[in-house]
């Protein structure tokens, strides 16, 4: 295990008005990272992915809980673990003024490489992160697929055995976003470990190795994109109609025997967890037929990384 | 030692960037220039001078400590740092955590010694003459508040995170302080109780001594007395400075 948390946890306090209140941002994280895997972390924004990624960083203490990142003991090794780890933040970490081959080795050499190892290790990121080509023009100057592929290249040129990558994708256009996937895979191939934050359900589905689901500061749901999408038995079928006509679908239908769970869909129209959708599809149809219900949509589907979210936290990720 | 070898990479960084850019040389350099240039003539007159040598005798001194003052404003380049994650980017490497600020604080301090130089000849001409050992005991005199201000500006910003918290803070704190230093005018004339309240002013003796130096008296008592007292507060300070900004950064 590269990484392995025991009740992690962090509190905030934030102060609303005249009123001190204390933020629970993390409540109790178990995690279990293996060597070589793509992890993600999946969950809305404020559900504490970024507060856990920061504290196994070493960038904020945590009140409570122990954890061991790449062999070595968060709270009482940290210096040893920043030699081990990379971290790149969401909101990017390059100065306008300076080109990526003079971050890239002032980067190195904070890590206590020297000048001439440091310059080569620049070429070699440069190179790997297709950066050559732009290596001595300023930062400001870089597009944001550029830039944020400087920060990743910032991240591991001291050769980490693990990275954590904050939200990489945030931000991107779909070509950039793809082209980072490519990188991220590369990493993996290359024997890293990458630990990633998302709240793209397609990008954890097609790039994790293993998620957990976080919500609340809490981990709800944990493994391989597949087998939480399997812990839903099933098929799903979601119904659509106007907001207006829910709720008398929605008693109609939670009565049925042939329904196993049933979700409110917030702009209209009802997630249906059954057995078989294809026999199922038509008994909804009996059953709301004659009810007064207009139908806008009635759709098939294997469950998603949304329908596991809904089952466990019972709000749909797109939604929160 | 890795704090040394830290400090100096990180102190190049600095001072490439500010080579890199023009525009803050060019107005490091003018502002002095329009000091020496538009106020010193306004000197001769209000402390009776009887030459120009000797108004510049006691306005330059004053200027230079001003200048170094000054180094207390370089908190908002850290700012402008913490924002684009560059600070960050530090922390999560193993860098001392001492020489993020102790590199910053040096260049500053480099920054404030050119600019003493440039203005300690451009006043050669109005007849300003002083031996190279007073000035060098000047800048060391000025080096050490620059490098004080400095490390002080540095952890306060990084405590407080914003510029809008920042300005305030430092323009309320520094304007009495400024004022009662004797920096542009000397408090000879200045009312009992005025001289008094700067007895209390360490910049006050700071400039006492720096004149003292002008002046050719590098034995005056003001001379040890200003060292003693300014490194004294710049080894506090840099202790307070570096224990904030290292539980900031961590």
């Amino acid at each position: 295990m590269i990484i392995e948390t025991r009740g992690l946890r962090k509190s905030f306090r934030s102060r609303a008005g005249r009123e001190a209140k204390t933020v629970e941002a993390v409540r109790g994280v178990d995690l279990l990272v293996e060597q070589g895997e793509i992890f993600g972390f999946l969950g809305p924004n404020g559900a504490g992915k970024t507060t856990t990624l920061r504290m196994l960083a070493t960038l904020i203490p945590p009140d409570g809980g122990e954890a061991t990142v790449a062999g070595a003991d968060l709270r009482r090794n940290p210096d040893e673990v920043r030699r081990r780890i990379g971290y790149v933040a969401q909101g990017g970490s390059t100065w306008d003024e300076v080109s990526a081959r003079e971050e890239l080795v002032l980067q190195a050499r904070m890590y206590g490489i020297g000048k001439a190892e440091a310059q080569r290790r620049a070429d070699r990121a440069l190179a790997a992160f297709q950066l050559t080509e732009y290596a001595d023009r300023k930062c400001k100057t870089y597009s944001g697929g550029q830039r944020r592929r400087v920060d990743i290249a910032l991240g591991i040129i001291h050769e980490p055995k693990i990275v954590f990558l904050d939200e990489p994708t945030t931000g991107l256009d779909p070509q950039s976003r793809a082209h980072m996937w490519d990188e991220i895979r590369r990493l993996r191939a290359e024997g890293m470990t990458v630990f990633i934050t998302t709240h793209y359900l397609d990008e954890a589905d097609a790039l994790c190795d293993r998620i957990a689901i976080m919500d609340h500061g809490e981990v709800v749901a944990e493994g391989s994109p597949d087998e939480l999408k399997r812990e839903i038995a099933g098929d799903v079928v979601t119904v659509g109609m106007p907001v207006g006509e829910t709720p008398k679908a929605a008693e109609l239908l939670d009565s049925q025997p042939y329904v196993n769970k049933l979700e409110t869909i917030e702009s209209g129209g009802l997630r249906l967890f059954v057995d078989t959708g294809a026999t199922a599809i038509p008994q909804i149809l009996r059953t709301l037929d004659g009810s007064g219900v207009e139908l806008a949509s009635i759709e098939l589907h294997r469950p998603s990384l949304d329908d596991v979210f809904l089952t466990k936290t019972g709000r749909s990720l797109r939604e929160s | 030692m890795k704090m040394l070898r830290d400090t100096w990479l990180i102190f190049q960084r600095q001072i490439l960037l500010s080579l890199r850019n023009p525009a803050w040389v060019f107005v490091g350099i003018i502002q002095p220039v329009f000091y020496l240039l538009l106020f010193a003539p306004l000197v001769k007159p209000a402390i009776d001078a009887t030459s120009d040598a000797e108004a510049y005798r006691v306005f330059v001194p004053g200027l230079l400590v001003m200048l170094a003052f000054f180094s207390g404003f370089v908190g908002f380049g850290i700012i402008a740092e913490l924002r684009a994650g560059v600070i960050e980017r530090s922390r999560v490497t193993p860098v001392n955590r001492f020489a993020l600020l102790l590199g910053r604080s040096l260049r500053d301090v480099i920054t404030l010694i050119v600019q003493a130089a440039i203005i300690t000849v451009l006043a050669v001409p109005f007849g300003l003459s002083v031996a190279l050992g007073n000035v060098l005991l000047t800048y060391l005199v000025i080096g050490l508040i620059s490098l004080m201000m400095s490390s002080l500006s540095y952890a306060g910003a990084l405590k407080l995170r914003s510029e809008d918290a920042l300005a305030p803070l430092l323009n309320t704190i520094f304007q009495p302080i400024l004022l009662t230093a004797g920096i542009l005018l000397p408090l000879t004339f200045a009312p009992k109780w005025l001289q008094r309240l700067a007895d209390w002013n360490p910049f006050s003796w700071a400039v006492d001594a720096t004149r003292a130096l002008f002046a050719g008296n590098p034995g005056d008592d003001h001379v040890w007395q200003a060292l003693l007292i300014l490194g004294g507060l710049t080894v506090l300070s840099m202790i307070w400075g570096a224990r904030t900004f290292a539980r900031s950064v961590r």
